[in-house]
């Protein structure tokens, strides 16, 4: 590292103090105030850090394309080596979006699913299938990302670790009861009422390449089991990425600032920033 | 979470002239505290093996003992031990243990040390200097050595009594650190804390993953701060101008 002034970490003065900054397995949940920036970014460009962004716009939502790509731009890993790789049905509606330097896209054609549960759940399989074959060659980190979003503020390496999950906005402050596991014992998602540290959000998870196959061929694997045996989970993908993140505990979790919703809730004090936010859809026009 | 992945955990441990008086009660109180249910294995360094102790161990615990040079002056062997280590982890070390902390041996274990301390890179907070300014932590401030480090500069002050983590990474770290010793040594300058020194210079440029806090190097002359729950790992009272003589 090169020689750096900043201001001196104290020992006795918590970076934030009215939310938790740390997991009971020391696992640092990542909100504004926790981390230097310019530290972060020094030691990733150090090893010369790729980040693969894979993100799915079937059918009707390449439309959300644009808009995403170009906040990404804008917001998203600004100043290291990035791929974007987008899955669609339909690559002649992929928007040509000007990148800036170090910066690339993929475009990966896939097949479609008639129902949004099938397009929603197979993205574990994708993901999993071109992790092996094409992302472990071509990046160190995947982020994995939901299309119908926009980047409104920083999302950077301070994200990046072995496994992260994002907490889900709705559900930050709530009781594990009330998490909307999957709760049959049927499925193999199942979670008791009596487990679970959080409640994450299907529409933003990552890590290194490694880890992340393994995360998306566990789930692809037990969504097979649980259609062999004529169930499907409640919130589809969602419901398994929870299962396997408890038992597969993240080694960073990212606070509701990197998954929210500014139309269901507003802007609370507790959120410093809004970095990657729902666009708002119709959702029985554009789920058909 | 990590009992499953079968670690051995290395310890070294450095007790030379007066010091072997300290191998009783750091082994008695390790094998008590220290990553119970894991693999450990000691490497306890000394210029007389015939004055180690026979400590019990536990399952699956060893202790090799190995020779080394004494040496007339104290600083002298304090500088020395990053050499040393980084020659153990080529050597043997690399194959035999998957963590290795290179721990001061006048020091005792109070409480539980865990898994909770392993991280591909870990230093101690300095019991002393945890409360301070950086402008008062005694870094070296003579330009000419290689541990020199401004005074806008600074995260924390490390002890060198306590550092660890990944066998490679402790590899690295210590050969850098030696380097530097050697750098300074052929300017004919010692640093202001010899090794701790240059510890804490090669700490702000490659952090550590993981940071102890005092409960894991505590001093038990000063009085126990409200934010100290807990003390794991502290010195033993001792009669330190008799010991370096």
């Amino acid at each position: 590292m090169t020689r750096m002034v900043y201001a001196q970490p104290k020992a006795l003065t918590p970076s934030r103090k009215d939310v938790l900054v740390l997991t009971p397995w020391l696992a640092p949940i990542i909100w504004e105030g926790t981390f230097n920036i310019d530290i972060l970014n020094e030691q990733f460009r150090l090893q010369n850090t790729t980040v693969g962004l894979t993100v799915f716009a079937i059918k009707k939502y390449v439309v959300f394309l644009k808009l995403f790509l170009e906040t990404a731009e804008q917001h998203f890993m600004v100043g290291h080596k990035v791929i974007y790789y987008v899955f669609t049905d339909r690559p002649a509606d992929v928007p040509q979006v000007p990148l800036g330097a170090g910066r690339k896209l993929v475009v990966l054609t896939v097949r479609n699913y008639t129902r949004w549960q099938d397009v929603s759940m197979h993205r574990m399989e994708m993901i999993s299938r071109f992790s092996e074959q094409r992302f472990l060659h071509e990046v160190d980190y995947l982020v994995c990302a939901d299309v119908d979003m926009k980047f409104s503020d920083h999302v950077g390496v301070e994200i990046l670790s072995a496994l992260f999950g994002t907490l889900h906005p709705g559900f930050y402050s709530s009781s594990r009861e009330a998490f909307t596991y999957e709760r049959r014992p049927k499925s193999q998602a199942y979670i008791p009422r009596d487990e679970g540290d959080f409640y994450y959000m299907g529409a933003f998870f990552g890590g290194s390449v490694v880890e992340v196959y393994r995360l998306t061929k566990a789930c692809h694997q037990a969504m097979v089991e649980d259609k062999a045996n004529g169930i499907e989970a409640v919130w589809h993908d969602e419901s398994h990425l929870n299962k396997y993140l408890l038992y597969h505990k993240p080694t960073k979790v990212l606070s509701p600032e990197y998954m929210w919703d500014q139309q269901l809730l507003g802007w609370p004090s507790i959120m410093k920033k809004l970095r990657y936010v729902a666009v708002p859809k119709n959702h029985q026009a554009i789920r058909n | 979470m990590y009992q499953p992945l079968n670690l051995t955990i290395g310890v070294t441990v450095f007790a030379v002239g007066k010091y072997t008086c300290f191998i009783r009660p750091f082994l008695e109180s390790a094998e008590k505290f220290f990553m119970r249910g894991y693999q450990v294995h000691y490497y306890l360094f000394t210029h007389d093996p015939a004055a180690v102790p026979k400590v019990p161990l536990g399952p699956g615990r060893l202790l090799s003992i190995i020779p080394i040079q004494g040496h007339s002056q104290w600083e002298e062997i304090s500088m020395r031990r990053m050499e040393t280590i980084s020659k153990l982890i080529a050597k043997r070390a690399h194959q035999e243990v998957d963590y290795l902390f290179c721990l001061d041996v006048d020091m005792v274990f109070r409480n539980p040390w865990g898994p909770e301390t392993l991280g591909d890179l870990v230093a101690a907070i300095h019991p002393g200097y945890f409360a301070v300014s950086r402008q008062q932590f005694p870094y070296e401030r003579r330009q000419v050595s290689a541990a020199f480090v401004a005074y806008n500069e600074g995260d924390f002050y490390y002890g060198g009594a306590v550092f660890g983590g990944r066998v490679a990474r402790v590899y690295e770290f210590t050969r850098g650190c030696h380097t530097a010793i050697l750098a300074d040594k052929a300017n004919g300058i010692m640093a202001a804390w010899q090794e701790e020194s240059h510890l804490n210079r090669r700490f702000i440029w490659h952090k550590p993953s993981t940071v102890l806090s005092p409960e894991y190097l505590w001093d038990d002359r000063k009085p126990q701060p409200p934010s100290l729950k807990l003390i794991r790992f502290s010195t033993v009272d001792k009669d330190t101008s008799w010991l370096r003589s």
